[in-house]
């Protein structure tokens, strides 16, 4: 009898929830998607980590945004005049409402700007230290600079506006630290002004979506619902999708993009993606710590330098190890971001220059190096690695590549490891879309701790190359900077600084019911999705 | 035998300690979590505030102590990555664990007792061997292996299972989700719950055998097939019975087990438990959750133990004399 | 051990019906075979494989993913195809058993000796020693093979700063094993010595006045050894399965090494794109070897156990 009563009360609660659960599934424009990394907080100044904040884009919105050309538009700020070099006005738009009600105005881009420069915020950066933010009117405000800064709003698609009244009621105006024990309510709760509402979050787990319907703009997507989570492994997430669980995944291995496209139902939308990944050579120490050549540096003869990257053969890497999927370059930016960039050509391959110049500098039978390489970041990045050793190898210089995991790579290579490589992989998108951030971060000298250009791994310094930065920097002309940026780069390409090797492809698999713009630098934005 | 369970008490105690110090001293050298923490953007004066904020510049004894006290609470600390308290990511991660795991538990033992007791009974038929030889396939894949191929076939090529995730969950007074109660959490919950218990399976299959060989060996059991018992009634009455006790006690000591490797199975299938966050946990860097992963682990394996050595204590005579 | 005793062990293990239990088996036989061609692979392949696969210099990226000679599109020069670094399969499947069964030999070897004299003290000595040398062994139950192969790869981070996992990754790997795996040793020689100890002739050994290292050398390890023997065989098995589950987690060998775990998992990623070979020819190797281990582990536990009889 107790039995019985158990199965029955069982039974019910079975059938309960699977009423429960009808409603949503037959809901035909639910989207469920999954991203190899996960969301992990919502408060949008906590991390400058570009796939939480490409999610947090279809929540939050900047006073600028990007469409799926990436090109610059008006959002909260409906147009903007720049009245001197030092002196922007932005007029903002009226009757934006947040998802929690409140009006949008001037002062909340005063709080937030102050927001994202205080204590805790990872994106500092996003606006210069030391601008003043100033009220016209309430739909009116001025960003006055110390300097000309001809890029100013070129990364606030990402410097997303916060309601003032609700951070300050949910008592969360410090930006949640790392170091803080408990996350405030800003990192758990989100109220943007943006197309989608987060309606439910367990980070690692699952994240829901739904429209917002007093979004501003016309909403271009047909999406009642969008489900997110995240899968880690490779293999699971295209299985997930061949399977039909999902309608979109990304990235999606090279290797499975002829099965994805094979398989019916799902295809795989590839393109070129903004990143360039590129070799660097330790060029600052006098010994490198990682080589058998003892008492003196061989990457500070320019011929070692070229010899190396004649060595490589690109056309091999990009036939067999990216099958097609990637565009060689010889410079750290993209064509796509730099019109002239394609006005210079790669050094060519040939192993035999390659061994008369090793030869030229005195090594004749090359040396040993040790390579250092993540196998989690960039697209067969390892692979990458294991090919160029290869070759390396082939013309004399016995390379050993150390892959590691991304966390363990950055934590060596980069400033707070001590810069501790010799020879090693890196990728990089700039956050602006523009050269000078590339020229400042990658190729300007820096000194021990790595004041100067901070990602400056191998410490490459010429300061004819850094002055034509600091110019870039103050020029309005368009014209006039991209001949600075040109010579920029061409110096850097006759001094061999790095080896640039490729942009990687994007590759998204998704359903065949999927329209998805894709855009160049892996953002996934809702409002341009429909299924049918 | 209060002394001897206070005793052993004392030295779980020691144990604990053991384990904290090892999870605390080899996880505060593995990687640098402030990197973890900020972005690639963030200057060298800021990474080092926030060091000497988080108390990583402080002496390796004040850390660890502090370690200790904040464990005791059941704090430890705020996962880098998540930002949240560990303990509430533990929390909700718990159910989803502790499901799969005793499914496994509960698979292994329906499937693996009955082959067990038959291949050990009838040792030289045809389908005896067959139970032996599969047994010996399911200890020679890999785990990760068997999950993938289950995968290919089930989930991508048949469509008939889900290849990730739990399902739908039904939240129960909101400190345990379930996955039992809805159709897509049973139908998730297979793939996964038949690749963690098909190694323990066969462990428990071998098990149960080789203890049937040994007793049916028994002078009692032969005393009862002298007494002219029908063999069923030996063998289910007497038999099944003596070798009942080393099997749950190896199923006990080996519910540890599945949980630790269930680490593998939930990382192929995305199954949101605890040890799908302790290996994302091991890929950032993310110190508090390996810490609590580790403590917790050696906590479960402890009482285990424990229990396991006093019921031994009550049941062997021979050890009481010795103790 | 000292040579008379060993002896006299050998010979009743050979004239015993072990050796007439086997030449009797033709599973035990064949299995025996097995691992013999196995180990013998491992041992020549730098005389037997076509191309040596840890050499950069050997390979070629151009090379890369070719099928079985016996597909469309295969090379003479590769018969079980290429891996995506332009690798040999067959070379690969040969050098990565010299690692798969030197990790695993050398790692239940280790295991083993450590297992053998500890759980002799605890078991002979009792009391204190027992206790903190089993409460030792609590502790590192606490932690499967898959972490402590972390914990070792970190500790071996703090203590080197840098990580050559060239180097390294075997005796990582080998650490990590022994470690997880020398209770199951301690325990059973622990409970067999203390067994064993009360005996008769224990008793009147000691009453002689022979000293312990002499009793549990010459009376007392002969008799535990069966079961040692046969932990030993299952434990290679065992070995060989995590150090391939370990490589997929990515703290066991590195690609450029391979050892037949990383080789399946990083064919795992070329399944689905249809490229198999990578994964499947080096899974039924392992397969095949761990199979093959695991039927003499089984054939030498019903032979040495006399009850089964």
């Amino acid at each position: 009898m107790m039995l019985r009563r158990l199965v029955l009360a069982a039974s019910l609660a079975a059938g309960l929830a699977a009423n429960v659960a009808i409603p949503v599934s037959a809901q035909a424009e639910t989207m469920k998607f999954a991203y190899q990394g996960a969301v992990n907080q919502l408060d949008p100044y906590s991390l400058n980590e570009s796939f939480s904040l490409s999610m947090l884009a279809n929540v939050y919105e900047g006073l600028v945004r990007r469409n799926a050309q990436l090109e610059l538009e008006p959002a909260l700020a409906e147009r903007w005049e720049i009245l001197s070099p030092t002196h922007w006005r932005f007029y903002l738009r009226k009757g934006v409402k947040f998802h929690n009600g409140n009006e949008f105005n001037a002062d909340d881009v005063v709080f937030s700007a102050a927001r994202v420069r205080s204590k805790g915020s990872d994106l500092g950066k996003r606006i210069d230290e030391s601008a003043r933010i100033e009220v016209v009117d309430p739909y009116t405000v001025d960003f006055l600079l110390d300097a000309p800064n001809p890029i100013l709003h070129a990364e606030w698609e990402t410097w997303f506006i916060m309601d003032k009244e609700w951070t300050e009621a949910n008592n969360a105006v410090a930006v949640t630290s790392a170091s803080d024990t408990t996350v405030n309510f800003a990192g758990l709760n989100a109220n943007g002004t943006g197309p989608f509402r987060i309606t439910s979050h367990e980070s690692g787990v699952r994240t829901v979506f739904e429209p917002y319907a007093g979004w501003w703009d016309v909403a271009l997507h047909n999406l009642t619902r969008v489900e997110f989570t995240p899968i880690a492994s490779d293999a699971t997430r295209v299985a997930a999708l061949l399977s039909g669980e999902l309608d979109l995944v990304y990235p999606v291995p090279v290797q499975d993009i002829k099965r994805v496209n094979e398989t019916a139902g799902t295809r795989a939308l590839i393109g070129p993606e903004l990143r360039t990944v590129y070799l660097g050579m330790d060029q600052r120490r006098s010994e490198l710590l990682f080589s058998s050549v003892k008492g003196k540096n061989p990457f500070q003869d320019v011929r070692v330098r070229k010899a190396l990257y004649q060595a490589i053969d690109i056309e091999a890497i990009r036939a067999k190890v990216m099958r097609g999927m990637s565009t060689p370059t010889a410079l750290l930016i993209s064509p796509y971001l730099f019109g002239r960039a394609s006005e210079i050509e790669r050094f060519a391959y040939d192993p035999a220059a390659a061994k008369a110049l090793l030869t030229e500098a005195g090594y004749p039978d090359g040396f040993e190096l040790v390579m250092d390489c993540p196998n989690d970041r960039y697209v067969n990045d390892e692979a990458i690695c294991q090919a160029v050793a290869q070759m390396l190898t082939k013309v004399g210089v016995k390379t050993t590549v150390n892959a590691m995991p991304k966390a363990k790579y950055f934590a060596r290579i980069l400033p707070s490891g001590g810069f501790e490589t010799s020879f090693f992989l890196l990728g990089w998108t700039p956050g602006s879309l523009d050269s000078w951030n590339v020229l400042e971060n990658l190729t300007s000298c820096r000194d021990d701790a790595g004041k100067g250009g901070a990602f400056n791994i191998g410490g490459y310094c010429n300061p004819a190359s850094d002055a034509l930065v600091k110019e870039i920097m103050a020029e309005n002309d368009p014209v006039r900077r991209d001949e600075l940026i040109f010579r920029a780069f061409a110096l850097q390409h006759q001094d061999v600084a790095h080896i640039p090797l490729h942009q990687q492809g994007l590759a998204w698999g998704v359903s065949d019911r999927m329209v998805v713009a894709q855009r160049a630098d892996d953002t996934l934005l809702f409002r341009y999705i429909t299924k049918n | 035998m209060i002394g001897f369970a206070f005793r052993r008490l004392l030295q779980a105690g020691a144990v604990m300690f053991v384990v904290a110090l090892i999870s605390f001293s080899l996880f505060r050298h593995v990687g640098d979590p402030v990197n973890q923490m900020v972005g690639v953007e963030t200057s060298t004066e800021q990474r080092e505030a926030l060091r000497e904020q988080l108390g990583l510049n402080d002496p390796m004894p004040l850390q660890f102590v502090r370690f200790l006290g904040n464990a005791a609470r059941f704090d430890f600390g705020t996962s880098y990555q998540f930002r949240q308290p560990v303990a509430d990511l533990f929390a909700k991660r718990i159910p989803a664990t502790l499901e799969l795991a005793f499914t496994s538990a509960l698979l292994a033992l329906a499937v693996g007792v009955p082959m067990g007791v038959y291949a050990g009974l009838r040792r030289e038929t045809v389908l005896a061997r067959l139970f032996l030889s599969l047994s010996l396939v399911g200890i020679s894949l890999p785990t990760f292996f068997l999950g993938m191929l289950l995968i290919y076939i089930f989930a991508v090529s048949l469509q008939w299972l889900p290849s990730f995730g739990r399902g739908d969950v039904v939240d129960l007074g909101g400190w345990w989700t379930t996955g039992f109660l809805t159709v897509s959490g049973l139908k998730a919950l297979v793939l996964p719950a038949i690749t963690l218990a098909l190694y323990q399976m066969t462990l428990i299959m071998r098990l149960v055998r080789a203890e049937i060989l040994e007793v049916v060996r028994a002078d009692f059991i032969r005393f009862a097939r002298a007494r002219g018992l029908p063999d069923r009634l030996v063998y289910f009455r007497h038999a099944l019975k003596n070798t009942l006790v080393p099997v749950v006690t190896i199923t006990g000591l080996q519910l540890g087990s599945i949980i630790a490797f269930a680490t593998i199975t939930e990382t192929v299938f995305q199954w949101p438990g605890m040890g799908l966050l302790f290996l994302q946990a091991v890929q950032n860097v993310d110190i508090p959750i390996m810490a609590a992963y580790l403590m917790l682990t050696g906590l479960l394996f402890v009482t285990i133990n424990f229990i396991v050595d006093i019921l031994y204590f009550l049941i062997d005579p021979r050890l009481r004399a010795s103790a | 051990m000292n040579m008379p005793a060993a002896r006299a062990w050998l010979t009743r293990l050979l004239d015993s019906d072990l050796c007439y239990d086997f030449c009797r088996s033709p599973v035990a036989i064949a299995a025996a075979v097995l691992v013999l061609l196995f180990v013998l692979g491992a041992l020549l392949a730098p005389l037997i494989a076509p191309q040596n696969p840890f050499d950069l210099a050997e390979i070629s990226i151009l090379d890369s993913r070719l099928p079985p000679v016996w597909m469309e599109g295969g090379d003479p020069r590769f018969v079980l195809g290429t891996d995506d670094q332009g690798r040999d399969i067959l070379s690969a499947i040969l050098y990565g058993l010299r690692i798969s069964l030197g990790v695993g030999i050398t790692a239940v070897l280790a295991a083993a000796c450590i297992g053998i004299s500890l759980g002799l003290v605890a078991g002979y000595l009792g009391d204190r020693i027992d206790a903190i040398l089993m409460r030792i062994a609590d502790v590192q139950l606490t932690f499967p093979a898959i972490l402590i192969a972390l914990l070792i790869d970190g500790a071996a981070n703090g203590l080197f700063g840098r990580l050559d996992r060239e180097v390294f990754a075997f005796w990582i790997l080998v650490s990590a094993l022994a470690l997880s795996f020398w209770v199951q040793y301690a325990r059973t020689v622990r409970g067999a010595t203390m067994v064993e100890r009360n005996k008769d002739y224990v008793l009147s050994a000691r009453i002689m006045g022979l000293p312990a290292r002499l009793i549990l050398m010459r009376h007392i390890l002969p008799n535990v050894l069966g079961p040692v023997l046969v932990i030993a065989t299952i434990n290679l098995a065992v070995a060989i399965v995590t150090e391939a589950t370990l490589s997929f987690l990515g703290v066991g060998m590195p690609p450029t090494q391979p050892s037949l775990g990383t080789l399946i998992a990083s064919g795992n990623d070329f399944l689905y794109g249809g490229e198999w070979w990578i994964a499947l020819f080096p899974g039924a190797a392992l397969a095949i070897l761990v199979l093959a281990v695991n039927l003499l582990g089984d054939f030498l536990r019903d032979a040495l156990n006399p009850k089964l009889r």
